[in-house]
């Protein structure tokens, strides 16, 4: 299963999405105001990513090449509207926080990116893989950057006080401050990578 | 399984099976879940109208403002004399940090100077345009706002009811309310 774990881990840190592949910025840079924030997109994303992954490789021989990528939206925003519904319903304090991003999973290039380039060509149990992987890889950077991001604009993590509000550079909560972090954030793990 | 050749018939069939599975499942979870959100909504209105009412006799009042980053909605709770009780935010895209402040802000029983609970509505001011109550700090546009918003809750309320008030009322002392209230929004 060696195999298997390459393709899990893959997602996480060689091709991992926000800090490699780049892709997927919209709700990188919108919703990662707050590391909780940023963790639950993560995980919302996540759910996505895995079920389109399942899903798209179980029916790829169903699907004519011509029509994939209309094929393929179809099942991301069903799911992404199922999840819409489903924490409307059910975590409703995070909804308020998301619910304007919720609908911009659908257009994010790393779902329909990880259907054509994985899940349409691999078995079902390695699309699954790779959906965990990715989804790992991209709640794990939207969590690191909501945590910067809150600490130095705010003086918490996790909403944990660490020093008073009036010390936090409240620029790193604007949209300003995510390009900054993100950007640093990117020199450290490519750096730490390329040893 | 061979992979299906993109013939016409193959693409409209697949097509349109895909895409009528996937508005059944939306049905199901939108019919599943339906009961839960309204649910939620309502439960959300409820605790909003019971925190701006702070437990006493009075009216709860929503309204709707043009603020920094958009539209927001707020919901104030008046005794009968207009007094304010409490107040709540129930949506808004105010910038964070700054006038987002404002949710818990005018509520401050520590700071006399921007706590307006238990004040008068109708011709609240922040300190720069003349007012007495204290602006969030670099949040001014916001501030005004909200107390735009405070105004016209109580004016939605209280104001139609003073005018018609007015030409019936006969009692001396509550003309003289209303006589008060007339100065005040001219200052």
């Amino acid at each position: 299963m060696s195999n298997g774990m390459k393709v899990l881990t893959n997602g996480i840190l060689k091709e991992n999405p926000t800090f490699v592949l780049v892709l997927g910025m919209c709700p990188t840079l919108a919703t990662t105001t707050s590391a909780i924030n940023g963790m639950s997109m993560g995980l919302a994303t996540m759910f996505v990513l895995i079920c389109s992954n399942v899903v798209i490789s179980l029916l790829k021989n169903l699907i004519p090449d011509k029509v994939r990528i209309p094929a393929f939206i179809v099942v991301i925003a069903t799911f992404v509207t199922m999840v819409q519904l489903l924490m409307q319903a059910y975590l409703p304090a995070i909804y308020d926080v998301l619910g304007l991003f919720i609908p911009l999973i659908v257009v994010n290039c790393i779902v329909l990116g990880r259907a054509e380039a994985f899940a349409a060509k691999n078995s079902v149990g390695l699309s699954a893989l790779d959906g965990i992987g990715m989804g790992l890889g991209f709640t794990l950077a939207l969590t690191l950057l909501g945590a910067v991001r809150e600490l130095l604009g705010t003086g918490a993590c996790f909403g944990l006080r660490l020093f008073p509000d009036n010390y936090g550079a409240l620029v790193f909560v604007l949209a300003p401050g995510a390009f900054i972090a993100l950007a640093y954030l990117m020199v450290i793990i490519n750096k730490i990578q390329n040893k | 399984m061979e992979k299906l050749q993109s013939s016409f018939k193959n693409m409209a069939l697949s097509l349109t099976i895909i895409a009528m599975v996937a508005a059944a499942a939306l049905a199901g979870v939108y019919m599943l879940t339906l009961e839960n959100i309204n649910a939620q909504k309502r439960a959300k209105q409820e605790a909003a109208k019971l925190a701006v009412l702070n437990g006493q006799e009075g009216v709860a009042v929503e309204t709707a403002v043009d603020g920094f980053g958009g539209q927001f909605r707020v919901m104030v709770g008046f005794d009968a004399e207009g007094n304010i009780l409490g107040y709540e935010i129930l949506e808004h895209q105010e910038t964070p940090g700054l006038g987002s402040h404002m949710t818990h802000w005018f509520k401050n029983a520590d700071k006399p100077g921007q706590n307006i609970i238990g004040r008068k509505a109708g011709a609240l001011q922040v300190s720069k345009d003349g007012g007495d109550v204290d602006a969030i700090t670099a949040a001014t546009i916001s501030s005004r706002a909200f107390l735009k918003a405070v105004n016209q809750a109580y004016a939605e309320q209280f104001g139609a009811e003073a005018h018609t008030g007015a030409s019936q009322l006969h009692h001396e002392e509550e003309e003289v309310v209303i006589i008060e209230e007339t100065e005040v929004s001219h200052e």
